[in-house]
């Protein structure tokens, strides 16, 4: 197959543009532009696949005060927490969650509108003992935390 | 099948503090039953939450989020009797909805 694109826009640049304006399509009227679901990035089936799907490299980012249980009993329910420091990282619109050994590791994405607190937290399932990252993003820039989480008991329950 | 929520929003300073708990199988597609055929995937894939018409928070899931998914969240403003509405929608094209007032 043999694709041609336009020149000066890269392929990602283009893949971006096509999910923007797909989205400013499909949701007339919407204030919050900011709703595309990023469906390469949940399609991924390996960590760097997905981080790649989001965006340029992440930096690792202090500001971002990233929780999970250093031992989860049952990797089906591990209680997660993503918080930001608005000072040390301000502008922040979009918070991604990973598990690096899950089958599909991008788990959740929240779009997070400016009078929102940069502070989510859910429960997610960890197939096995691995790296869990927090990854966000501000003024289109990627940073992000991590943190092992050890699994007694899988997340996909046998 | 429209499932319900449990919603609790709470002042506390200048913030609003929502936690959200849904009811949902959260089904990854990846499982078997007993007789080894694949359980079909149903999982929330979209989650919003709005402070009386203004939205606050956008969610886009995958099958890893836990079943029976749980979210905290904190918004700045919102006043006692303000409400708050969390909507969801799946991959069957089910949908969820939940409402209070803060408090």
């Amino acid at each position: 197959m043999t694709t041609t694109y336009s020149k000066g826009i890269s392929r990602r640049g283009w893949l971006r543009w096509t999910v923007i304006l797909s989205a400013a399509v499909a949701l007339p009227g919407r204030v919050w532009a900011a709703v595309a679901r990023p469906e390469a990035a949940f399609g991924a089936t390996a960590l760097d696949e997905a981080l790649a799907a989001l965006g340029d490299a992440p930096q690792v980012h202090e500001g971002i005060q990233f929780t999970t249980p250093d031992i989860a009993e049952n990797g089906a329910v591990v209680p997660i927490r993503v918080g930001v420091d608005a000072e040390a990282l301000p502008n922040v619109s979009k918070v991604s969650v990973l598990v690096e050994m899950n089958p599909n590791p991008l788990a959740a994405s929240f779009d997070i509108p400016p009078s929102t607190e940069v502070y989510i937290e859910t429960r997610v399932k960890v197939a096995q003992t691995c790296t869990l990252y927090a990854v966000v993003e501000a003024d289109g820039q990627l940073y992000m935390q991590s943190r092992e989480t050890k699994v007694t008991l899988g997340g996909c329950g046998g | 099948m429209a499932g319900r929520i449990k919603i609790r929003a709470q002042k506390k300073g200048n913030v609003t503090e929502v936690k959200a708990l849904m009811r949902h199988p959260m089904e990854t597609g990846m499982r078997k039953d007993q007789a080894g055929d694949p359980i079909a995937a149903h999982f929330i894939t979209e989650v919003s939450v709005f402070h009386g018409d203004q939205p606050v928070m956008q969610g886009h899931w995958g099958a890893a989020v836990s079943a029976n998914p749980f979210l905290g969240l904190r918004f700045a403003g919102g006043e006692a009797g303000d409400t708050v509405r969390v909507v969801w929608t799946d991959n069957q094209g089910g949908t969820g909805e939940g409402e209070t007032t803060i408090r």
